[in-house]
């Protein structure tokens, strides 16, 4: 009997996904980590090892601004799981309801924001709150509550929340989504044997839907978690790099470009940046690890 | 036979691109201002091939976002253009110790300009010059004329005149006292902190003496502007935190709001949007009778590519640049941007006209971060923006604000330590 032949097509059907990951995504990554232990002294690059690490953390010009950032970050994070998370599981739940009328249509509106460029979204609401032309003081002074309205994206205390609960809208048809998948998915005989045991409207919910659609849930949470953490788009948009007022809703992809590419005057240092956009990489694969291991092998799955 | 035609016709062609290259020698010009290509196509380009026949140019701008990186990559590669519009400061001394800049020191025409004209080009210890100054942006205040003889008001010439102006603007309410907001940051740093400071830190004196060492952002006279700036708050109309710089430019224009804190740049751009009549004053003295300064921004230069293979026609167009000729055709062209040359130029625009009769009476000098101070990290530059929008705001008092400048200096800048 001859061995079996070496099975090329394997290796030719692989080749382009690992050639076009390796060259866009493998590399770069490698290199980033890489060029993060060197720095720039007298115009020649020199190996330094931690040195980069040990000033974004132990210097405290440095190490203000990347707590101020982490810290933003996480806030960023915790209005996403707040908000939009549950918002987003409960309209998957009323649209799943088989009474409601024109489910496709809100199903769509919802999601529509999602699709927009960062750059329409960021500037829109700009122009929503804007106090000079924005409706949103207009709308206020409509029902009597001007005396509620504030410069929001100027302050430094409401500007993130602001930002956040932007970026909740723009978002929210993603968790709507993805639950509304998992929820149409449960067979309508586990519902009908729990309605037989007098398990019926909100009970049935939580005691049959929710726990069926936890691994969902645990799926949008990590994608809010690298979502979040990796977000710069809508904080640039809608205040510049210098992520301002008083760098209050810098996050730490706005702290990062600044560093990498300069700002104004601010000349580019790569060597930082990498240093920066290193560190994200790292608290980004912990929050992964913490949550496959921690979490998702622990997850009861039911088989449906 | 074919063939035998085919090089004939090549043969030819070869010979009439080289007789015309003998004849012609075409310049490239990088610059980042594709605001202006019209102005040099139509006005300066015709204006010097006229005077200098055997010179032809071709200028050939890209986006002012790119021009930094694509200017680098080009010099690298040696496809750069034979001259090269310069930003001010660091980013030109970069390419000029690169090798990519070439010296210009030697240039005659280089005495046309003032010394702080040049600074802006040369290398710390003024030794070289690289770039030929082209043009500068004055700082003061531009208001509506209109609105001022409504309300009776005279142009305020000294602080205290100024605030009272503000207060009657205010009282009246039907004007935005003042067009500025603190979104954007920027503004209240150059518009507020660099446009008011001067008077405070005496021009450029205060300015040397800071990168000199003897002076420390922690002085009185490089604080008090911040306390002044706390006081515009009020006068800025509602929701100022929020506003940002195109808000504000229609502010004013829409004649919402009296006074605008302005830079020069702003005039072409007024002058088409606004249907009132304009007028401009210089930021004001603290009391009656003291000497003025105004910021007086060196922001654009020209200079040569080392490695370019026609430096003598390069030199005469810079020459030429360097010339009041130049400066007329550039300073009436394009109102706001003010050649920089000592032969003064004749202006046409009024409002660049009032920007330009300053500098007959006050000292000028240019933003006091720009020179060697924004070389390190934290970039002072950036630090000011913040500085001057908290400042405005009241979120932090002007010797928290100054301490903390200061010691963000101190952190890399040897002669501050």
């Amino acid at each position: 009997m001859s061995r079996p032949r070496f099975r090329w097509h394997i290796v030719v059907f692989l080749a382009p996904a690992v050639l076009v990951y390796t060259a866009v995504m493998i590399f770069p990554l490698f290199n980033t980590l890489r060029l993060a232990l060197y720095s720039k002294v007298d115009k020649e690059r020199v190996f330094v090892g931690l040195q980069n690490f040990i000033t974004l953390l132990g210097d405290p010009l440095w190490s203000d601004q990347f707590w101020n950032a982490l810290g933003n970050n996480f806030w960023f994070f915790l209005i996403h799981m707040l908000v939009q998370n549950p918002i987003g599981i409960a309209l998957a739940a009323i649209l799943s309801h088989p009474r409601l009328r024109f489910a496709a249509f809100y199903r769509s509106v919802i999601f529509i924001p999602t699709i927009l460029s960062f750059v329409i979204v960021g500037f829109a609401w700009k122009l929503i709150l804007s106090p000079i032309w924005g409706i949103a003081p207009t709308m206020l002074d409509a029902v009597g509550l001007k005396s509620l309205f504030a410069p929001w994206l100027g302050k430094e205390e409401y500007a993130l929340t602001a930002l956040s609960l932007i970026s909740v809208w723009q978002f929210v048809g993603i968790p709507m989504m993805l639950i509304y998948a998992a929820l149409l998915s449960i067979p309508e005989e586990i519902l009908e044997a729990g309605e037989i045991d007098g398990i019926t409207g909100m009970s049935a919910f939580w005691k049959i839907k929710l726990p069926l659609i936890l691994p969902s849930i645990g799926i949008i949470s990590i994608l809010t978690f690298v979502g979040n953490f990796n977000a710069f788009d809508l904080i640039y948009t809608a205040q510049g790099a210098l992520a301002g007022p008083d760098f209050s809703t810098d996050i730490l992809g706005t702290f990062m470009y600044r560093t990498f590419f300069g700002f104004q005057l601010q000349l580019g240092d790569p060597y930082m940046g990498s240093a920066i956009a290193s560190a994200m990489f790292a608290i980004i694969l912990i929050g992964v690890c913490l949550y496959l291991f921690g979490i998702q092998t622990r997850m009861r799955r039911y088989q449906l | 036979m074919k063939r035998n035609i085919l090089a004939l016709a090549m043969a030819s062609t070869a010979l009439f691109t080289s007789a015309a290259f003998a004849e012609d020698v075409t310049l490239t010009i990088e610059s980042w201002r594709n605001d202006d290509l019209t102005l040099w196509q139509e006005k300066i380009i015709p204006a010097f091939e006229a005077s200098h026949p055997g010179i032809k140019l071709k200028f050939t701008p890209s986006a002012p976002t790119e021009y930094n990186a694509a200017l680098n990559s080009k010099l690298d590669a040696g496809s750069a253009g034979d001259l090269i519009t310069c930003r001010p400061f660091d980013a030109s001394l970069a390419l000029y110790e690169a090798g990519h800049l070439a010296d210009l020191s030697g240039m005659d025409a280089m005495d046309n300009f003032s010394d702080v004209a040049k600074a802006a080009w040369q290398t710390d210890d003024a030794s070289a010059s690289f770039c030929v100054p082209m043009a500068a942006v004055i700082h003061g205040f531009i208001y509506n004329k209109d609105a001022f003889s409504e309300l009776g008001i005279e142009v305020p010439t000294t602080e205290e005149e100024f605030f009272a102006a503000l207060d009657k603007i205010k009282e009246d309410g039907s004007y935005i006292p003042m067009a500025m907001g603190t979104n954007d940051q920027w503004e209240a740093a150059t518009m507020g902190y660099n446009n008011i400071g001067p008077n405070y830190w005496k021009g450029e004196e205060g300015r040397k003496a800071l990168i000199a060492g003897e002076q420390k952002l922690t002085d009185e006279q490089w604080v008090a502007p911040y306390a002044t700036l706390a006081k515009w708050a009020p006068y800025l109309g509602d929701g100022y935190e929020a506003q940002t710089y195109p808000d504000s430019q229609n502010l004013f224009t829409l004649g919402r709001a009296a006074i605008y804190p302005a830079g020069s740049w702003e005039i072409s751009g007024f002058n088409t949007q606004a249907d009132f009549e304009m007028g401009a004053f210089k930021p004001p003295v603290r009391n009656a009778g003291d000497k003025c300064y105004i910021s007086d921004h060196t922001d654009i230069g020209i200079g040569m590519n080392a490695k370019t293979e026609h430096p003598e026609q390069a030199k005469e167009f810079l020459a030429w640049v360097a010339s009041p000729e130049f400066a007329t055709i550039f300073g009436n062209a394009l109102p706001g941007f003010f050649p920089l040359s000592k032969t003064p130029v004749e202006l046409e625009d009024p409002l660049a006209k009032e920007f330009a009769s300053w500098r007959g009476e006050c000292e000028s000098t240019i933003r006091s971060t720009y020179q060697i101070l924004s070389r390190g990290t934290p970039n002072l530059e950036n630090e000011t923006w913040g500085a001057s929008a908290a400042a405005i705001k009241g979120t932090e008092t002007p010797e928290a604000l100054g301490k903390k400048l200061q010691d963000g200096l101190a952190s890399w800048y040897e002669p501050q330590k």
